[in-house]
């Protein structure tokens, strides 16, 4: 494998210092094409400006530490290879819809207020069993893609709504929803999805399927979106017909 | 001052299933450099193991079997009492991850699923699919926010206090702000991790480097059994990311360069499911025998599961065959996976007894940074996940007693004393002229890798040792680019590599000194266990002179006597 000679920019900025300007810094690095994203941005880090600041911890595409935008689009650093760069040139910005902390350091706290938000737990009253609940494979796998979401918030940062408005409960937070709601062990009522009956909840989604494009592993929260309005919708029919009957 | 009842350090399985446990009852705060579900509890693939007995070839396994076998894996040094009460606690532990959420895999009759391991007399290992350590991560992160549990995130702990045998709490940094803060705590748990990331070649995050550890050690508190560190036999060459045990559970072969599944030669009866410890050396043995395939990233050998199918690829494997695809463009459904063994788990770690407790009062340890030992010399695949959890809990439940029997009251003078002085220390390292950190930092894992790897002698370790001490001098004199305390990577690892120096010293050191080979240590120059002088944990503490000084403790040994180890 032969390196080439590729050129990062990295955008700056520190809220600890509001004054000064957001600014890209530019850093020439020789590198082979199967190197990731990530090993480059560390490498500045080590060896050349000690200053910058990102996220990483598992740099497998695991932990969902390092999600940045990468030449436009939102993607984990540590998944991402320079050989991916068009054009030898790559532009490493924050995620978008979150105030930045420092350089490629984002604030997450909304986006964990909003998890929490959903209740993002098993609820489950009925007695414990002494054993396992019993699952199908069936009614397991129906969860599968909603479970494969790290949390890395390259949904969010992808997300048209959240652009033009910070109350918008975002693709993983109403996608983790979606996981409990279909869960063949959860309890939660129906009228748990009153919650989410608003702009910025279910009907906040434009369906422009972002999240779907932004997602290193293959979630597809509008589906999941799409589905909790059906799910309303049939709910609230129901509660309508039954107010009608008393 | 602030002050709490308990501080617990780190946001993984450990740390979340102690914080659960006790934050009803009293003033809890959990801290963690990173976000609990960046945690490294999330890398785990393979499993958790628990005698369900779910599986139709597991109905006659038992936690005395499970107990049997981890002893056995461990080369007989774990403690026994330890591993009893972890094998006793694993199938209620399973169970209640279950009520809480946890998306295992399933059979057929809905039960949990379980798939034979390494080392495992039956197959006990609960899973889902490959992702095992995230679902669990993730369910008792959900757990924690449903019961409350406060978390402050990138906070960093870099020192924790202790007077006279008694722990006062911490002081950290909290990098969003960009301030330190002392607080106090009347009970402490360190729950933060081991000490991969002292070797440059590891299948662990970036995070784990052994930083928990090192405080303690620095603060009183030995470090126990450091030599043990597990190689793991399959990570993706390049990159050392973790091609989980799973795929061999599954029934993935290792292939060498002329096409045989050269197991055949080591472990004909176990093959590819041998121990950890088995496999990786017979891995490295081939390739010093030029059996391996050779490429610019170094030789490696595969790991073919082309045979397994694609459904069940897709089915049981999917997170192992999308990292295949993305880190080394290989598709294990038509081809075979490149693997070299590197560098996977620490057996040693903060000496504790089976209750989690250590020599300090109000300190505890649970998780990979402490050694309680259940793993002994070696540790089996699916029983980290477990170790976690198991000790979270107990480790809990050892806080309650201890808060309920009078603690004792955290002194604040001690703890800003201790502050002041970490304050001193960032501004010298902020001093000009000196190396940086990183430079540092990576000599040390390189000398690691070098020197004290799966196989080892007395002359590389000797030099090992030696360029160690060499590197302990070169931090005295390392330079940061700034003195911030807002968000500089470079401050935190500046403080961590004084914790990875002392990791290495004592990981060295013990290598040296134990002459004889157990589980994942071994010499070519003492190729046999010795029971005799060497049944006994390794205890690495800080003199009064503030030198490491190692001494021994004999394991405790319940009904399982040694034997020779066979598969």
């Amino acid at each position: 494998m032969t390196a080439d000679i590729y050129t990062i920019r990295v955008l700056r900025y520190d809220a600890k210092e509001p004054e000064r300007e957001a600014y890209f810094s530019s850093y020439r690095v020789r590198a082979i094409p199967r190197l990731t994203v990530l090993t480059i941005l560390s490498r500045i880090r080590d060896e050349i400006d000690g200053t910058l600041a990102f996220r990483s911890s598992c740099r497998a595409a695991t932990c969902g530490s390092c999600a940045m935008v990468i030449n436009g689009k939102p993607g984990l650093a540590c998944r991402t290879q320079v050989a991916a760069a068009e054009g030898r040139t790559i532009i490493l910005e924050p995620l978008p819809n979150l105030e930045i902390i420092k350089d490629l350091v984002v604030d997450m706290a909304p986006f964990w207020e909003k998890y929490e938000r959903i209740k993002p737990y098993l609820m489950r009253e009925s007695c414990e069993f002494e054993k396992e609940v019993f699952q199908s494979e069936e009614e397991r796998k129906q969860i599968d893609q909603y479970v494969n979401c790290i949390l890395c918030a390259c949904c969010y940062g992808a997300c048209e709504v959240l652009r033009r408005g910070a109350d918008y409960l975002g693709p993983a937070a109403l996608a983790k929803l979606q996981r409990f709601m279909i869960d063949s062990r959860d309890e939660r009522p129906d009228a748990f999805l009153d919650s989410v009956n608003t702009s910025q909840g279910v009907w906040g989604c434009d369906t422009l399927l972002r999240c779907i494009d932004a997602c290193p592993k293959e979630v597809r929260p509008t589906d999941g979106i799409v589905d909790l309005r059906k799910r309303l919708v049939k709910y609230r029919l129901k509660r309508l017909l039954k107010l009608g009957q008393t | 001052m602030v002050e709490h009842d308990v501080l617990i350090v780190g946001g993984g399985l450990a740390g979340l299933r102690a914080a659960v446990d006790l934050c009803d009852r009293y003033d809890v705060v959990l801290v963690s450099k990173v976000h609990p579900v960046r945690s490294h509890s999330i890398a785990a693939q393979g499993g958790i193991n628990a005698a369900l007995c779910n599986n139709p070839d597991g109905r006659d396994d038992s936690i005395e079997r499970h107990a049997f076998d981890t002893i056995k894996g461990s080369d007989y040094l774990a403690d026994q009492d330890a591993v009893e009460i972890m094998c006793r606690e694993a199938i209620s532990v399973v169970y209640e991850m279950e009520h809480w959420g946890c998306p295992f895999s399933r059979f057929a009759d809905g039960t949990i699923a379980q798939r034979p391991f390494g080392g495992a007399g039956f197959p006990r290992t609960c899973y889902s699919a490959d992702l095992s350590g995230h679902v669990l991560l993730n369910t008792l992160y959900e757990r924690a926010v449903a019961r409350g549990v406060k978390v402050y995130y990138e906070y960093v702990v870099i020192a924790l206090v202790t007077e006279e045998g008694t722990c006062h709490g911490v002081v950290l940094i909290d990098q969003v702000e960009g301030r330190i803060i002392p607080i106090l705590a009347k009970a402490t748990l360190f729950a933060t991790g081991g000490y991969g990331r002292i070797y440059f070649h590891s299948t662990n995050a970036l995070i784990n480097n052994g930083s928990g550890i090192g405080m303690a050690y620095a603060a009183g508190v030995p470090m126990k059994d450091m030599e043990f560190v597990q190689f793991h036999p399959t990570t993706l060459l390049g990159t050392n990311i973790l091609m989980s045990e799973a795929c061999r559970g599954e029934g993935a072969y290792l292939l060498d360069k002329r096409g045989e599944r050269f197991m055949e030669r080591y472990v004909p009866k176990a093959m590819e499911l041998a121990p950890r410890d088995i496999v990786s050396r017979s891995i490295q043995t081939e390739i010093e025998a030029g059996n391996a395939f050779e490429s610019e990233l170094g030789p490696y050998v595969h790991l073919d599961l082309r045979h397994l199918g694609a459904e069940r690829i897709l089915e049981r494997l999917p997170g192992i065959r999308r990292m295949s695809i993305d880190f080394a463009g290989v598709d294990p459904i038509d081809e075979p996976i490149p693997i070299v063994p590197s560098q996977h788990y620490s057996m040693g770690g903060i000496d504790t007894n089976a209750r989690g407790e250590t020599q300090v009062k109000g300190f505890y340890a649970a998780g990979e940074c402490a050694c309680v030992s259940v793993h002994g010399a070696n540790r089996l695949g699916g029983n980290s996940l477990l170790d976690t959890i198991v000790f979270g809990k107990i480790c809990a439940a050892s806080i309650d007693e201890y808060l309920q029997g009078g603690a004792h009251e955290p002194r604040e003078a001690v703890v800003a004393r201790k502050k002041e002085e970490m304050e001193k220390k960032i501004s010298k390292l902020s001093e000009k002229g000196g190396e940086r950190p990183f430079a540092v930092m990576e000599d040390l894992r390189k000398t690691m890798d070098e020197h004290v790897g799966i196989f080892r002698t007395k002359g590389e370790l000797k030099a090992g040792l030696e360029k160690i001490l060499a590197i302990k001098e070169r931090y005295g004199n390392i330079s940061l680019s700034s003195s911030a305390l807002h968000m500089n990577y470079e401050l935190i690892a500046g403080l961590e590599l004084s914790s990875m120096i002392d990791a290495a010293h004592a990981t060295t050191l013990g290598a040296l000194l134990r002459e004889e080979s157990r589980g994942a240590h071994f010499r070519r120059d003492f190729t046999k266990r010795n029971d005799v002088d060497w049944l006994r944990h390794t205890l690495a503490a800080k003199d009064a002179s503030g030198e490491l000084s190692i001494s021994y403790r004999e394991p405790v040994i319940t009904k399982y006597r040694p034997m020779e180890r066979t598969y």
